[in-house]
């Protein structure tokens, strides 16, 4: 489904990801680890379509068709979403204005009519409940005066809402205590199909005990420097990263 | 700050389209340009007015004769030259009508367009209105309804027929023609507006409203707008601007007068959409507008604006503050986009004791447009115990465009508690690189944020024009960015 093909990115002269390698198939789901600046979020980032940073070599294709050429708002229509390692605020406008109109935009790019008010409520109604999200946060600013934990739970909210193809979650953990770590793993998990993917950005085992990885892959230096099964990341949680420098 | 209501969001998703560029076919009599005393009585000649008026009117164009135009505003432009303008222009459609059967059809195709319609459907959403085209009204709704409860909402050239004792006691009380230029040039040619009088205890049963809208080239627009709440009314009055696009520059000089008289409150709400001009600055509406508005004890003025049209706005809403515990509130968004000027505020007159006045003024501006927020709080000796609240926040887009405050404070009680606040801020990549993340582009979501911003404004809105006005915000900052 993702291919991600020598992939060379940076900002000014500044090489961030220096040839990287990827496949991921439908219905799997792919841990990528590595210390702090190796390179995780900005990967995300370049899959996401933040220009910001430049490609400069390599190519990353949905579906066989690069995704290079397109506005992040065409990658989000095709299905790619990204659960940010630090959400932003958007003063007076309220979560469910924001996912109401991130849903039409979507529709409407795909040739969709709006959905309707009834069925719009219903889906902010079942999908709070899956993340059991309380539903005071529906009606405040997004993201505005959210702790940590709370802004994390509402990323998989809007996941859960737009159910995307392709979910890149950039340490979606971090900030979450150990109930909602549950919660929001829980519904990563009943979200999962046959038909699209997970990226799970991570530091920490735990959340793999949760949401467990068909692979797992080591970033270093903006380079993937190793890959293997779901052990790989008891081995990291034990041995760290050094042997693998 | 309201709760985003699941009705509300139900409202919200039954909007549409709007828009305005078009013009209507309808033959004009239209006096030629130039002003003098001459033409003067025959406006008023033209309207069947009687000598007091007339008389009133001459007044006022020999103190505006006298007058200079002024120029301490932070906008540039080039002045009007005000004898090649013509200063009326009535749809041909003289004789009164009674229904709207008898209305032009070409003129209620374009109500329609405005998306006015004075039929059924706006009694079941509760809104009279009172239709300045061009100079004239056309049509007034739902009289009889009003009737009943005695309450009067005719256009001004009717009232001064029909109610002159009310005319006659409040026209110019509040803005004098002495004022300033243009209520000067306004009083000695207005040609219609509306006036509106609820008497004592009575609670306006709907939204009155007004929308004015300029129509013929070359025509000046000088509404004049009396509202009188006597003791213990209330009203709440809406009025809507839009001007098909046209390249030369049009001029605008409209008063309004509000009278809240003792336990009286007053809601008055604009949506300015005047032609802003096209992308190089051409064209576009002068937008040089007085409008006061005076408390007696315990009543309360709360003046809403957005405005998003003009090329130049001179606008500041005020309140006297003349009575103990009155109450003066002013909520505006300006919105300017790439060459338009905008110098807009309020003042906040204090003169009663415990009287209490809130300023909230939120700027947004993009392109190379310059927009100021300019605002007077003024605490009387014989105040005791006055409070104002003030926040004036400018949100930037792009570099090119400048946000400017000047907030005045004359405090002369010591008693008196005064706070203001003031930020600016520009909408961070971040922000929209997240709001393009989830699907949504970068016009959408800078009118997303804009709203957001506007947020404590637009909910001060009766709800009919508040997704009006998002719509327009929407509309007003397209191609603002890239
Ligand atoms: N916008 C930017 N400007 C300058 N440097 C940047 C920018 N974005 C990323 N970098 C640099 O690129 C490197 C990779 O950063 P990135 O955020 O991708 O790391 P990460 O693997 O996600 O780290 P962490 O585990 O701490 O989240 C870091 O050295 C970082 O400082
Ligand atoms: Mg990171």
């Amino acid at each position: 489904m993702l291919e991600i093909k020598n992939l060379h990115a940076g900002i000014d002269d500044k090489n961030i990801l220096n040839g990287i390698n990827l496949s991921i198939n439908a219905g799997e789901v792919h841990a990528i680890m590595g210390p702090n600046g190796s390179g995780k979020s900005t990967l995300s980032s370049v899959i996401a379509g933040n220009e910001t940073y430049e490609v400069t070599e390599g190519d990353v294709l949905l579906d066989n068709k690069s995704l290079l050429e397109l506005a992040p708002e065409e990658r989000a229509h095709k299905g790619i979403f990204l659960s940010f390692q630090y959400p932003v605020e958007i003063p007076g406008v309220t979560t469910t204005n924001f996912i109401k109109t991130a849903i039409n935009e979507k529709r409407k790019a795909n040739g969709l009519e709006d959905l309707p008010a009834k069925d719009m409520l219903k889906l902010i109604r079942e999908k709070s409940e899956l993340l059991e999200m309380d539903r005071k946060f529906l009606s405040r600013s997004l993201n505005e005066g959210f702790s940590g934990g709370e802004k994390k739970r509402n990323e998989i909210f809007q996941m859960a809402m737009l159910e995307p193809k392709l979910a890149i979650l950039d340490e979606t953990d971090s900030g979450l205590d150990i109930d909602a770590l549950k919660v929001v793993a829980n519904g990563v998990n009943k979200l999962r199909s046959k038909d699209n993917a997970v990226v799970v950005i991570t530091h920490y085992q735990r959340l793999l005990d949760y949401i467990v990885p068909d692979f797992v892959h080591v970033l270093h230096n903006g380079k993937i420097v190793k890959s293997g099964g779901k052990e790989l990341a008891l081995e990291l949680e034990k041995k760290g990263y050094d042997w693998l420098k | 700050m309201n709760k985003f209501t699941e009705d509300d969001l139900k409202k919200e998703l039954e909007t549409k389209e709007y828009e305005y560029g078009f013009y209507t076919d309808i033959e004009a009599d239209k006096f030629p340009v130039g002003l003098s005393e001459e033409v003067v009585i025959a406006i008023s000649k033209k309207k069947n007015e009687p000598d007091w008026m007339t008389k009133w009117r001459l007044e006022a164009f020999k103190v505006w004769s006298e007058m200079k135009e002024p120029d301490w505003a932070n906008v540039n432009y080039e002045k009007p030259k005000f004898q090649d303008i013509s200063y009326y222009s009535a749809p041909v459609q003289k004789k009164k009508l009674d229904s709207l059967d008898e209305v032009d059809p070409e003129l209620l195709k374009t109500f329609e367009k405005l998306g006015i319609s004075i039929d059924e459907q706006k009694r079941l959403s509760n809104v009279a209105v009172d239709i300045v085209i061009d100079s004239v009204s056309v049509a007034t709704t739902f009289k009889k309804t009003l009737n009943e409860r005695g309450i009067i909402f005719m256009p001004i050239s009717e009232a001064i027929q029909e109610h002159p004792e009310l005319v006659k006691k409040y026209l110019g009380t509040i803005v004098p023609t002495t004022d300033n230029f243009y209520a000067a040039l306004n009083s000695a040619v207005f040609s219609d507006g509306s006036f509106c009088y609820i008497p004592k205890g009575v609670t306006c049963p709907m939204e009155l409203s007004t929308y004015f809208r300029i129509n013929e080239g070359g025509t000046g627009q000088f509404e004049r707008t009396l509202v009188i709440a006597d003791k213990g009314s209330y009203v709440s009055y809406l009025e809507g601007c839009t001007a098909p696009a046209r390249d030369e520059n049009q001029l605008h000089a409209a008063v309004v007068e509000l009278i809240a008289l003792d336990d009286a409150e007053i809601k008055y709400s604009t949506v300015q959409n005047w032609f802003p001009g096209n992308k190089e600055g051409k064209g576009g509406i002068y937008n040089f507008v007085t409008k006061r508005g005076l408390c007696e004890k315990n009543a309360k003025i709360s003046w809403t604006q957005v405005e998003t049209g003009s090329a130049v706005t001179w606008k500041y809403p005020s309140c006297i503050l003349k009575g103990d515990n009155s109450v003066g509130e002013f909520y505006s968004i300006a919105v300017t986009n790439n060459f338009q000027q905008a110098d807009t505020g309020t003042k906040m007159i204090h003169l009663g004791n415990n009287t209490r006045s809130t300023i909230i003024s939120k700027g947004v501006s993009a392109g190379k447009s310059q927009n100021s927020y300019r605002g007077l709080v003024q605490i009387s000796p014989r105040a005791k115990n006055a409070r104002n609240f003030s926040q004036c926040d400018s949100l930037l887009m792009g570099d090119q465009c400048g946000a400017h405050t000047f907030p005045y404070i004359e405090c002369k009680n010591n008693s008196a508690q005064i706070e203001h606040e003031a930020t600016t801020s520009k909408i961070g990549e971040d922000q929209l690189f997240y709001c393009n993340q989830r699907g949504i582009d970068t016009e959408k979501a800078i009118a997303l944020i804009v709203n957001g911003f506007s947020k404590e404004v637009l909910n001060k809105l009766p709800m009919e024009f508040a997704v009006e006005a998002q719509k327009l915000l929407e509309i007003s900052l397209e191609g603002s960015v890239g």
